[in-house]
């Protein structure tokens, strides 16, 4: 297997972006990445696409071609194929791109991922999210994507010591990040009574403790090592690249509030990197809601399960402390287009590692994303290291 | 949720009939046609639950899609059987009755309706025991 390298990156501002269509979100993503990279239309060899709904948020299906198509490719006939594993598609994506890459099958390949989330209204979202879940058995029962996190709050707080307040710091914490992050969503700081002031939505998590509905696209560009240095002084590599998947179901789960699937992945990560968690000096993971960034950084093993919350009130995921968690904002508050989210989360730590990241930069020399598909039946883990 | 999809699983929507894989004893609700432990050399076969159960951990749905949002507030909770296997289901009671822990019983109610003129899915719900 060839050693691989991310070479450019970009991603468009999340936001509800009324005019700008599925498509043209993701043009504009490759283009920055390809930009970034140095690369132009002709060099690229493949396309990996990371969407979770286009057929129900857009009534689009075979993006694969579409994509290919509108960032002018088609001519090239090269191979798109899209990716799907409900939030965890980005991920999924770049996984793909660094298989490909390693493989030695391919040289030149573009990830992204893209969602365009705000051309149905928000009962009608809430419906295709809780598609990521199992739609016979916990949607037809009403089950909504945040009351399936909410279980697994409520489970949470019962067996372990985990504050309401505590829980609130997470968000006000990604607020603070995406306050600093230029293509964030949300670029407001709010405090914890902000969080709980606002409305219910399933008890306990309120509405800021969800992550929004978003538009939006990411695209990076991964070549094999040995040939980063024709495009760029700034590489960084890919240590790690693993995947787990659990029970569709939370009722299945062997334990309600751990992600067995993100434990799996975790450990695999660190098994490929030869690393362990004190080489880690940054972390991306998936925050759908306040709850999931609790589990993530005790799933991945970073602290005992039952202290993350006092280690986030404490400021030490915050940007100065000891593992900075979510940078970029998280899902929170820099948004959550859902295919995109797990290639921002690489964007975001490329960005980090090669000392872009302005205003929210950390000291890292390697970081780690987290990406999660439905409510942990899929987990998607990388490493990357400058 | 189309009619022959909602259809087909009727007996086990209406009557909490699931599956049990005769060579290992265990039990499956929701049903599966394969047993995990034993794969293709488990014996499935369908069973009857008694519906009764325990509360493992729940919310109050005060925001849900088109389908449920005139029903809102509603609990959901993870239930689990006696038998051993847990599902998703909503309790009949008020958000403040709701307790992890709290025993229950399955009742045969409306769960939802496709719209004012489609099929209205009746399913089972849980309450709690006396």
């Amino acid at each position: 297997m060839r050693d691989v390298a991310v070479i450019g990156i970009g991603c468009t501002e999340f936001g509800e972006h009324w005019g700008t269509s599925f498509r043209d979100l993701f043009v504009k993503a490759g283009a920055l990445a390809l930009e970034d990279a140095g690369v132009t239309g002709e060099n690229i060899d493949a396309l990996y696409v990371g969407n979770m709904s286009a057929g129900r948020f857009v009534e689009q299906e075979h993006i694969g071609a579409l994509i290919a198509d509108y960032a002018g490719l088609a001519s090239n006939n090269i191979p798109s194929t899209r990716v799907e594993a409900a939030c965890a598609s980005g991920g999924l994506a770049f996984r793909q791109a660094v298989i490909a890459v390693a493989s030695g099958m391919e040289d030149i390949v573009v990830a992204a991922g893209v969602e365009k989330m705000t051309d149905v209204g928000t009962g009608a979202s809430v419906d295709m999210l809780a598609s990521a879940a199992d739609r016979e058995w916990e949607g037809f029962a009403g089950a909504t994507f945040p009351g399936l996190y909410a279980m697994i709050a409520n489970d949470y707080m019962h067996r372990y010591p985990l504050t309401r307040e505590q829980l609130a710091q997470v968000a006000v914490k990604n607020h603070e990040n995406g306050a600093r992050n230029p293509i964030a969503q949300f670029r407001n700081r709010i405090t914890v009574d902000t969080v709980l002031s606002s409305s219910l939505v399933a008890d306990p998590l309120r509405l800021f403790d969800c992550s929004p509905i978003t538009d939006g696209a990411a695209a990076v560009v991964v070549v094999p090592l040995e040939r980063a240095r024709e495009f760029t002084d700034s590489a960084v590599r890919v240590l790690a690249s693993a995947q787990a998947s659990d029970t569709i179901s939370l009722h299945d789960r062997r334990d309600i509030s751990t992600l067995d699937a993100s434990v799996a992945a975790g450990k695999r990560a660190f098994a490929q990197a030869g690393l362990t968690h004190k080489d880690i000096d940054m972390l991306e993971v998936h925050d759908c809601f306040t709850i999931a960034e609790i589990c993530a950084i005790e799933d991945l093993g970073f602290c005992k399960k039952g202290e993350a919350g006092r280690l986030t009130a404490e400021g030490a995921t915050a940007l100065g402390g000891e593992i900075p968690v979510n940078t970029s904002g998280g899902l929170k508050a820099c948004g959550h287009p859902v295919g995109a989210t797990g290639i921002k989360q690489i964007c975001e730590i490329v960005s980090q590692l090669r000392g872009e990241a302005g205003a929210r930069q950390v000291d890292a020399e390697i970081g780690m994303a987290h990406n999660v598909g439905g409510t942990g039946a899929t987990v998607v883990v990388h490493i990357l290291g400058a | 949720m189309s009619v022959s999809r909602f259809w087909r699983k009727i007996p086990q929507r209406y009557n909490l009939i699931g599956t049990e894989c005769t060579t290992c004893g265990r039990y499956f609700f929701p049903p599966r046609s394969l047993c995990p432990d034993c794969r293709r050399s488990g014996k499935i076969v369908d069973h009857k639950f008694t519906g009764e159960g325990t509360v493992v951990t729940y919310t109050v749905i005060r925001s849900a899609s088109d389908q449920f949002e005139h029903t809102t507030p509603y609990v959901l909770a993870v239930v689990e059987l006696d038998e051993g296997p847990r599902l998703t289901t909503q309790v009949a009671c008020t958000p403040e009755e709701a307790t992890i822990g709290m025993r229950v019983r399955s009742v045969f109610r409306r769960v939802a309706a496709d719209g004012e003129s489609g099929t209205i899915h009746y399913g089972t719900k849980f309450v709690p025991v006396e």
